[in-house]
């Protein structure tokens, strides 16, 4: 519309002033201007119609818009344990009180279970409640905990602390699972019931009546190419309206984020605070293999004022497998961090190394988790819909589990839903149902008490000692009194606030991988299974394509190369001219939604690509 | 008017890092992600456009395999298929069933269905054996149409634009006839959640290849399946000289 070229340089200026009030318009293919660390042309990388509308672009032009709708009683966005626990609870009710109930659950991963990752130790009490008989239903609950060791590592030592009964991190009576079967398993639990599960659709849009409430779900569109526009394949995605809609999107999910802004459900509450989790799995040598047994560490290779851990699993499922990982708080300070090589380099701990050596790795994950428990608890219900799981974030920090509460979460929904939404009147203010009874419930019910009693460890790592002040405040206020202190200690405010300027930190010198304990990234990234349709717009939108070099890369040398577990950004030397452009490798991306947290601007829009794109997980 | 079979395949999705079972019998296959073969959603579209086009009137999706084809085939229906069969095959059967096994089936379906045309993709991207097109052919002792680029019907024959080493070869054969997918022949659309939810009620016939007069024995048996060698480290030298004394040292020379 503008070819920047055939105007002057004070009109080009002109321009770009005016592009931040004209962002609606169709723009032109490349921006042109003066910056100083560059002096070329920088080519567009954002093209998503979450950006750039299609309403006023010229090339859908006469493109059909409509949309196949259909009704369902609830619509539930997300397959996750949250997700299917509330599908499942919901049909359960149906059953027993002989009503009839359609439930919808859209997934975005091409089957249940594909974007599934977690270390995990279950906690089997929301599944005892869910299904009493889960052993004879087959539930993969195949490894009951024999054994639980915590260490501090020093770069060569390790410095056991005994793990006492009643400590969070105890695991008595918990299970070795591989959460991405029990979720596959949980799925198939619910299609018996009579769910319609849709794996391989993405919920892309949030719907809403005139009266403002939650109307249902669009899922995506296909077939628009990488710059925006339609190709001959284009279909659009299909509505679903339901009474109530479901958001078990997960940690960070980017629906909520939209609702979290429409339904102002943060104004009381702290910002959410998270951290990044990296896992891979080990098939070892079998005369190093515990089955049952669950290790965990702190300190080396962080330092102390980084939170984070590692975590290692014997399961036993037949094959000397071992699950480990490593958890590295989102809140670090030093951009040069990057958690992928801390987690490489932990792994050559002669205590680590000695169950590694002679093993094979055969996956390779990552996905951000919650880490702000009660404080940053928001409101979860609206008009027309509620937020359940991980996607408001009831995570125990301390016992590192979220699983559990995850499903109470889904279950306590089902059962303040199923009275309204098979009542003849349902005596609304809204065309959407609004269900406070919900939030009430979960008040009411363990996960409030038990996330109340963990609330100050997290917060209590922000002091001089950094790890070793955690870990007394937890020994003394946890431990011997249960969290019973009348004081409620803070977080540090928004993760992506907390990185220091390049200049004022440095940089760390991490190994070299040595292709049999350590490896490289895009290896690491090609074991994920991840893939995406090559011809569709970036999902990780910029809101302004000129920050990244602008702000990221000159103040805190772009640490999105670092702390991204899938290599999607990459800051290359332009083509022709002097400085780098941020390049985006869009179908690496493995949806952990690190860099909508840590993006120190705040100007990556994490948005869901077409539908069954991103890992394929198998059971991690 | 005549009706269409196409052959769909379950495969391993070819993003996926494949595993060799500890056992070395065969591949890990359990909760990996499966998709539809690439080559056979090309048939499937191709199929779906002639439909469109109005020469041919129904077209039947089969499969072969355990419970988990019918996925498959429900993809294939949302796509455009009216109906679909199942042929159940599952345990060793399943493990060692080859082109030679699935084109008998496919041979005697073509016959019980009196289908004019049976399109399939033009191999598989596990087994990679670009035979069961060819075979059924002459089990049928049908003409075939294979790596077709481009496909049009015109009456009682088929003019198929073929891709071959030397370019591009046009033949004209007779219909009934097998057609075999190629890259380049169309770009399969996409299954919407729409067409999904009406697949569900289009129907999937089910039967067993002892229902067809198939025999599912093999004559192939695998002995091991193995990792490729991992690739060595290459060796850079400075000079010619360089070269030639250390392809001298290893016996190269």
């Amino acid at each position: 519309m503008f070819p920047a070229s055939r105007y002057s340089i004070q009109a080009q200026r002109c321009i770009r002033a005016l592009k931040t009030v004209q962002a609606e318009h169709a723009p032109p293919q490349h921006y042109t201007w003066r910056r100083n660390c560059s002096s070329a042309v920088m080519p567009r990388i954002t093209s998503h119609y979450t950006i750039f509308p299609r309403d006023k672009d010229p090339r859908w032009e006469g493109v059909e818009m409509e949309r196949f709708a259909d009704e369902a009683d609830v619509v539930i966005v997300g397959g996750g344990p949250a997700g299917l626990s509330a599908a499942i609870r919901l049909k359960q009710l149906a059953k027993e009180q002989e009503k009839e109930l359609r439930v919808c659950l859209v997934e975005k991963a091409s089957q249940i279970g594909a974007h599934t990752l977690s270390g995990a130790c279950l906690e089997p009490s929301a599944l005892n409640e869910l299904f009493p008989d889960w052993k004879e239903r087959g539930a993969p609950l195949n490894t009951p905990v024999t054994e639980d060791l915590f260490s501090i590592l020093t770069e060569k030592y390790r410095i056991p602390v005994p793990m006492l009964p009643g400590l969070p991190m105890n695991n008595h009576g918990n299970y070795i699972v591989r959460l991405g079967h029990f979720v596959h398993w949980l799925g198939e639990q619910a299609e018996e019931l009579g769910v319609e599960i849709y794996p391989g659709y993405a919920a892309a849009e949030v719907l809403f009546h005139e009266d403002g409430s939650v109307k249902g779900i669009a899922t995506n569109d296909v077939g628009i190419a990488k710059d925006g526009s339609p190709k001959d394949v284009f279909e659009r995605g299909m509505e679903l309206h339901a009474k109530v809609t479901l958001f078990g999107e997960g940690c960070h999910g980017h629906l909520a984020k939209q609702l979290y802004r429409q339904f102002n459900l943060r104004e009381n509450c702290e910002p959410q605070t998270y951290a990044i989790g990296l896992k891979e799995l080990w098939v070892i040598d079998e005369k190093k293999w515990r089955p049952g047994r669950v290790e965990h560490s702190v300190g080396w290779p962080l330092n102390r004022n980084t939170y984070g851990g590692s975590f290692l699993y014997h399961l036993n499922e037949g094959e000397p497998l071992v699950a480990l990982g490593f958890v590295v708080g989102l809140d670090y300070t030093n951009p040069y961090l990057s958690p992928f090589r801390e987690f490489q380099r932990w792994k050559h701990h002669p205590f680590v190394a000695k169950t590694l050596e002679g093993g094979d790795r055969i996956a390779y994950g990552a996905r951000a988790l919650n880490e702000g428990g009660y404080q940053c608890l928001p409101k979860v219900t609206f008009p027309g819909g509620m937020l359940i799981g991980c996607s408001p974030g009831f995570m125990n920090v301390p016992k590192i589990k979220g699983t559990h509460t995850a499903m109470k979460s889904g279950m306590l929904a089902a059962e303040a839903i199923f009275p309204k939404v098979t009542a003849e009147d349902p005596a609304s203010e809204t065309a959407g149902l609004h269900i406070p009874e919900y939030e009430d419930n979960l008040k009411k019910s363990w996960i409030w008490k038990e996330l109340y009693a963990v609330r100050n460890i997290r917060p209590s790592f922000h002091n001089y000692f950094g790890l070793y002040g955690g870990m007394v405040y937890t020994g003394v206020f946890y431990w011997i009194l249960r969290g019973k202190e009348p004081w409620t200690l803070k977080h540090a405010g928004l993760d992506s606030a907390q990185l220091k300027p390049a200049k004022e930190c440095t940089p760390i010198e991490y190994p070299k991988p040595d292709g049999k304990l350590s490896f490289d990234l895009l290896s690491s990234v090609a074991l994920s299974g991840t893939n995406h349709e090559g011809d569709q717009p970036p999902h990780l939108t910029l809101k302004d394509d000129s920050i990244p070099v602008a702000n990221n890369l000159a103040i805190y040398d772009g640490p999105e190369q670092r702390f991204c577990p899938a290599g999607v950004y990459e800051y290359v030397p332009l083509e022709t001219g002097e400085g780098m452009r941020l390049q985006i490798n869009a179908q690496n991306c493995v949806h952990c939604k690190t860099c909508d947290i840590k993006d120190p601007s705040q100007n990556i829009n994490w948005v869901v690509p077409e539908g069954s794109g991103g890992p394929a997980y198998n059971g991690l | 008017m005549s009706r269409v079979l196409v052959g769909v395949k379950r495969v391993i999705d070819y993003a996926v890092k494949i595993r060799v079972k500890p056992d070395q019998s065969g591949v890990v296959t359990d909760g990996v992600k499966h998709s539809m073969n690439p080559f056979c959603e090309i048939a499937v579209e191709e199929a779906v456009k002639l439909k469109e086009k109005k020469f041919i009137k129904e077209v039947v999706a089969v499969s072969c395999g355990p419970s988990q084809v019918t996925e498959t085939i429900r993809t294939a229906l949302a796509m455009g298929c009216d109906r679909g069969i199942h042929v159940e095959v599952s345990g060793k059967d399943y493990e060692a069933m080859g082109p030679l096994q699935i084109s008998k089936i496919f041979a005697a379906l073509a016959k019980k269905e009196e289908a004019s045309l049976v399109i399939l993709g033009k191999q598989a991207i596990d087994d990679d054996c670009n035979q069961t097109g060819q075979m059924t052919a002459a089990l049928l002792d049908w003409p075939q149409g294979t790596f077709a680029s481009e496909v049009t019907i015109d009456g009682e024959t088929v003019k198929v634009v073929r891709e071959i080493d030397g370019g591009l070869e046009t033949i004209k054969i007779s219909m009934p006839a097998v057609l075999t997918a190629d890259l380049r022949l169309n770009t399969p659309r996409y299954a919407t959640l729409p067409n999904i939810m009406k697949a569900k009620k289009k129907k999937i016939a089910n039967m067993k290849p002892a229902d067809l007069g198939v025999d599912m024995v093999s004559r192939v048996e695998v002995l091991r399946v193995d990792e490729p060698p991992t690739r060595l480290a290459g060796v850079k030298v400075e000079t010619v000289d360089d070269l030639v004394a250390k392809l001298k040292a290893n016996g190269t020379i």
